[in-house]
């Protein structure tokens, strides 16, 4: 039943990651990458990272992709100015190095071909995350706000119109 | 049975997608959109590795990835408007103005 589910997500996931790089309307990159996101906060509550899927709407669905759709509408590039595609010698190198990395990587991991065990009762709950996230992964997370905080300056310092 | 090696091919050919787009398109932001896809490739495999293993600190590393993207998302897109304004175009080819 999981292998179904899996399958199903999977295909969504890379059809629309395929999409994303290869409309030409940005604008329409855009929403399938939401597509994109989507299905992977699926496979994440798949793998039992509930919170992080939770996450993962709220923040990329969410958040990022607001972003994104306020700078194109605020671009106006969504039918006017379409950029090409260039499949020039770059693109062609590109597309080899993206399978030979592909195929590498699967190469080498293809023997951890055992199923998942069987998880805790509490596991990918925001009460075990957030335990661990205060106490053993304290100083990253409280570096992790100051970095947020100097992404905020940044970007007031770098929209900012210039006087 | 859905094992590791499916939700790492998965994450290698997310992986391998956005590398394409970064390299293939000019259109900057279609170029951030591709390394989302890459952090989030990154991330299947971190959540993948913790659900095999047991333990929860892969979900805590991909939560601090997906801050992390959040604010390079946020700084980069400030970038890019910062250059549409200035040169009215936002394909990577035209921008040279900080060559020498």
């Amino acid at each position: 039943m999981s292998l179904v589910f899996f399958y199903v997500f999977a295909v969504l996931t890379v059809l629309s990651a395929i999409a994303v790089i290869s409309f030409r309307n940005t604008l329409s990159s855009a929403f399938a990458l939401v597509l994109t996101l989507f299905g992977v906060a699926c496979l994440y509550a798949l793998l039992e990272a509930h919170f992080l899927a939770a996450m993962q709407v709220l923040v990329y669905a969410g958040a990022v992709m607001v972003l994104f759709l306020f700078v194109i509408m605020l671009m106006n590039l969504g039918r006017g100015e379409i950029l090409k595609i260039k499949m020039s010698f770059a693109g062609v190198v590109g597309i080899l190095i993206g399978g030979y990395l592909a195929t590498i990587l699967v190469l080498r991991l293809s023997y951890l071909s055992e199923p998942f065990s069987a998880s805790a009762e509490d596991f990918g709950t925001i009460k075990d995350v957030g335990r661990l996230m205060f106490s053993e992964y304290l100083v990253p997370f409280e570096l992790a706000s100051f970095l947020l905080l100097i992404a905020i300056v940044g970007v007031v310092v770098l929209a900012r119109r210039e006087t | 049975m859905v094992t590791l090696a499916h939700y790492i091919t998965l994450s290698a050919v997310l992986f391998s997608i956005g590398v394409t787009g970064v390299v293939c398109r000019r259109n900057a932001l279609v170029i951030f959109m591709s390394i989302e896809l890459m952090l989030n490739a990154a991330n299947l495999a971190f959540i993948a590795f913790a659900r095999h293993h047991g333990s929860a600190d892969g979900q805590v590393i991909a939560f601090f990835v997906i801050a992390l993207a959040a604010a390079e998302v946020a700084v980069g897109l400030a970038i890019i408007v910062a250059i549409f304004r200035k040169q009215g175009t936002i394909d990577v080819g035209n921008m040279r103005f900080l060559k020498g």
